[in-house]
């Protein structure tokens, strides 16, 4: 019994995903747990595995197409099966790919053509040989009518009556109307015989099957989505459409920005210590294990949030959130764009069990491997331009989180020693708080500084905290 | 009154431009002038036929659709009644069970509430009641209608009588319809509801030279289209038009239809053309709870189900009592725009 594959949600507030490859084509055989597809989510990108082995029988909708969370993309199957009502599958391949029947009349012989040719093994050849006759994209998804089971698909009367008569698969059609409601200029391509594209409506029917294009030499998962920061010519004045991840961020943070009062609160730390700890530990640590500045600062700012819950609160809708455990969570730039997975319970990990946790975190932000959970939730945020030369900077709050940290990178500073009265060179760090004035103030925010700084610049407590 | 008539003339103006002018057996008539044609044919040919109503013999009528009728017809066939809605009605069903052929003109469709109990317990019942011993073949004209005339006397009450068994209910939009459907009015065996509007009095358009009745019954398809059907009657039918044109501008075809008759429904006409169209809006110048729309939908799409392609919309005034200043007025009846934004709304 063929299965179909949807749109998984990743994360409660995701609403649709964007399918940026296929990993496995038409006829590709999949084991469970292989990996089929690529989606991009608002945050991440995700591979989607196969839920059962079988057959990548068909993909519903085409590369760079965005679909709602449910919407049916992909059909796996036996290799023999037939899946109902598709014309001609199964039956001897009376038209082929190369053949190119006349493109008005591609509607159902060019559909079973399209899947012959994708089902046998394609040989670069045959498929190249298509070139000048674009045909076999036009199949719009008018494939299986029953295969597709679950999610209820939106369509007016008018089209769940068509399809029917017409024996139209409506999974896998994109909806142009309102709530992505299926209307009649979504199918009409499929009635009149005539390619999607030269249909006369303005809105042109999204065609979700991927061609049967050539898949000879390369395979596509060495493509990356490209982001755009390539050193590409520039067109001047050319408007560029912002990537999902980049409208998140610029939605949250803006809605941040102008909701929250912030005010910010700026303490230097001298790091001396910290620093010397720190080699002396690493001295006997594997690489994967070693710590870095970072997790000292997120092991000391998570033993100092056990002493402030407020700052470890959220504030919403006029309330004030609190929240049992110190979920850490660290910015982490990405290519265009930022995310910030979290420590669960950072106070209560060890600094040899939040140092590989960072790593391992960090590495998959960068590869696009985390999990929705991992980057859904944490209490407070610390971000660190250390690296990159900062001295200090402010930080926008994470909503709905009460408070974010901001700390540079670690400097020596001539600092006056008042024992000696002399400057002497010491190693200092500027960490500065951004916080809510809706549910804490300044007085508060300098506290929990001075127990930072008080933590760090003693840093044994962090081996014992 | 006649001040405010006045002003409605002066506001009809607008919508009788474009008329077209007398053709091939057709001649130009006012709306007005079509219903005193109607009204004097019949009076000419059959002598039972009599006029009822306030103001409408020596001052002949608020909408001036009777005067000169006291002069020719005399006193005991256009009879000036008192300002009693309740009588005039009792005493016209009565004339109307024993053979004469009452007209009653009330006022405006307003004052009609005055007169529900005859028309609704009596008029719309007595041929049931007695087995069809008796009929009550009355004609009762009424305006509907706005324009300054404050909370009490702007209302549109078609779909309270369309609700009746027992009743026909007639709203015509052009003179054509107006005198041929009055004609029939008169000459059948219901009693009718027929329903005028006080601002399209002064509307022009063709009518057949000579005699000529129209069925009560049936809509008509004003205006062919593809994408969408835009249904609607009297005064709201012309406004559909309007709309209708400006969405040509824009490529969007829209096909008309008049409803004409209110009741009996002629849903066969929506549907056959919602079936071509897949799109429906109704526009009517009423409420849209529980009114003539809210019926008209749902009679469609228990038929044409399988033929829609987006919701069906309704466009309506807003559902407060009417202001008299008229700012206000004009934004609680809807016009183009409304009816423009209703269609684009289904595409």
């Amino acid at each position: 019994m063929a299965k179909t594959v949807v749109m998984p949600q990743m994360g409660y507030d995701m609403d649709a995903g964007t399918l940026l490859r296929w990993l496995k084509q038409e006829g590709d055989t999949v084991e469970r747990g292989d990996p089929i597809a690529e989606i991009e989510t608002d945050k991440v990108n995700i591979e989607i595995e196969a839920f059962e082995s079988g057959v990548l029988r068909k993909t519903l909708i085409s590369e760079g197409t965005t679909v709602p969370v449910g919407e049916p993309i992909a059909i796996i199957g036996a290799a023999d099966e037939v899946i109902e009502s598709v014309n001609g599958v199964g039956a001897p391949a009376q038209a082929t790919a190369a053949t190119a029947p006349e493109p008005v009349a591609v509607a159902a012989v060019g559909q079973a053509a399209e899947q012959a040719a994708t089902q046998a093994p394609p040989t670069a050849s045959s498929a190249a040989a298509a070139p000048p006759a674009p045909a076999p994209s036009a199949t719009n998804g008018a494939a299986p009518a029953e295969a597709v089971s679950g999610e209820r698909l939106r369509a007016s009367p008018l089209v769940r009556r068509l399809a029917a008569e017409h024996g139209i698969n409506l999974a896998g059609i994109n909806g142009s109307g309102p709530h992505g409601r299926i209307v009649k200029r979504d199918i009409e391509g499929l009635l009149t015989g005539a390619r999607p594209a030269a249909a006369p409506t303005p809105t042109p029917a999204p065609a979700p099957a991927p061609p049967a294009q050539p898949v000879a030499p390369a395979p596509a998962p060495v493509v990356a989505p490209a982001p755009a920061t390539a050193a590409q010519p520039v067109a001047e004045g050319e408007l560029v459409e912002l990537s999902r991840i980049r409208q998140t961020i610029g939605k949250r943070m803006s809605q941040s920005f102008q909701n929250a009062p912030h005010f910010y609160v700026t303490n230097v730390i001298d790091m001396g210590k910290a620093m010397d700890l720190r080699k002396q530990v690493n001295a006997d640590l594997d690489d994967d294990s070693k710590l870095s500045v970072n997790d000292l600062i997120i092991k000391a700012t998570a033993m100092a949030l056990r002493e402030f819950p407020v700052l470890n609160s959220a504030y919403i809708d006029g309330k004030m959130q609190r929240h049992a455990s110190i979920d850490i969570g660290i910015a982490v730039a990405l290519d265009g764009g930022l995310i910030t997975p979290f420590i669960p319970e950072a106070d209560r990990k060890s600094l040899g069990e939040i140092a590989r946790m960072t790593k391992d975190l960090v590495g998959r932000a960068r590869s696009g491997g985390l999990r929705p959970e991992e980057f859904t939730g944490g209490t407070f945020t610390i971000s660190n331009l250390g690296m990159y030369d900062v001295e200090s900077f402010i930080a926008i709050i994470n909503p709905p989180q009460a408070a974010i940290l901001a700390t540079g990178a670690v400097t020596v500073d001539p600092v006056w020693n008042e024992e000696t009265q002399t400057f002497e060179p010491r190693r200092v760090m500027r960490a500065t708080a951004s916080a809510d004035h809706r549910i804490t103030d300044g007085a508060e925010v300098a506290r929990f500084l001075q127990k930072l700084k008080s933590l760090l610049e003693h840093p044994m407590a962090l081996l014992v905290g | 009154m006649a001040s405010t008539l006045a002003e409605l003339e002066e506001m009809q103006r607008e919508a009788a431009k474009g008329a077209s002018r007398a053709s091939g057996g057709m001649r130009e008539v006012t709306y007005r002038d079509a219903l005193r044609e109607a009204i004097t044919e019949e009076m000419d040919k059959n002598p039972n036929v009599l006029l009822l109503g306030e103001d409408i013999g020596a001052y002949g009528g608020s909408y001036v659709v009777t005067r000169g009728f006291q002069e020719k017809y005399g006193r005991k066939r256009v009879i000036d009644t008192p300002i009693a809605e309740l009588g005039i009605v009792g005493v016209a069903v009565g004339a109307a069970m024993a053979g004469l052929k009452p007209i009653v003109e009330l006022m405006t469709i307003n004052f009609s509430l005055l007169a529900i109990d005859q028309i609704v317990n009596h008029a719309a019942k007595i041929h049931y009641m007695f087995g069809g011993q008796f009929t009550a073949p009355l004609v009762i004209r009424t305006a509907s209608g706005w324009g300054q005339l404050g909370a009490t006397h702007s209302q549109t009450f078609e779909g309270w009588y369309a609700h009746v068994p027992g009743l026909r209910v007639v709203m015509p939009s052009t003179p054509r319809d107006a005198k041929g459907f009055l004609k029939a009015a008169v000459q059948g065996n219901d009693p009718v509801m027929f329903i005028e509007h006080s601002l399209i009095y002064r509307n022009r358009g063709l009518i057949p030279d000579g005699e000529y009745i129209l069925p009560l019954e049936g809509a008509e398809v004003r205006k062919e289209g593809s994408d969408v059907t835009i249904v609607s009657w009297s005064r709201g039918a012309i406004l559909a038009m309007g709309a209708a044109d400006e969405l040509e501008r824009e490529g969007i075809s829209s096909e008309v239809i008049d409803m004409r008759v209110l009741r009996p429904l002629d849903i066969d006409t929506v549907a056959k053309s919602v079936a071509k169209t897949n799109r429906l809006v109704i526009v009517e110048e009423s409420w849209r709870t529980m009114g003539l729309g809210a019926e008209i939908a749902a009679a469609v799409q228990e038929v044409a189900f399988d033929d829609l392609d987006a919701p069906i919309g309704r466009v309506g005034s807003i559902e407060v009592p009417m202001p008299y200043a008229r700012n206000l007025e004009r934004i609680i009846i809807p016009g183009k725009d409304e009816v423009i934004q209703a269609v684009k709304a289904t595409l």
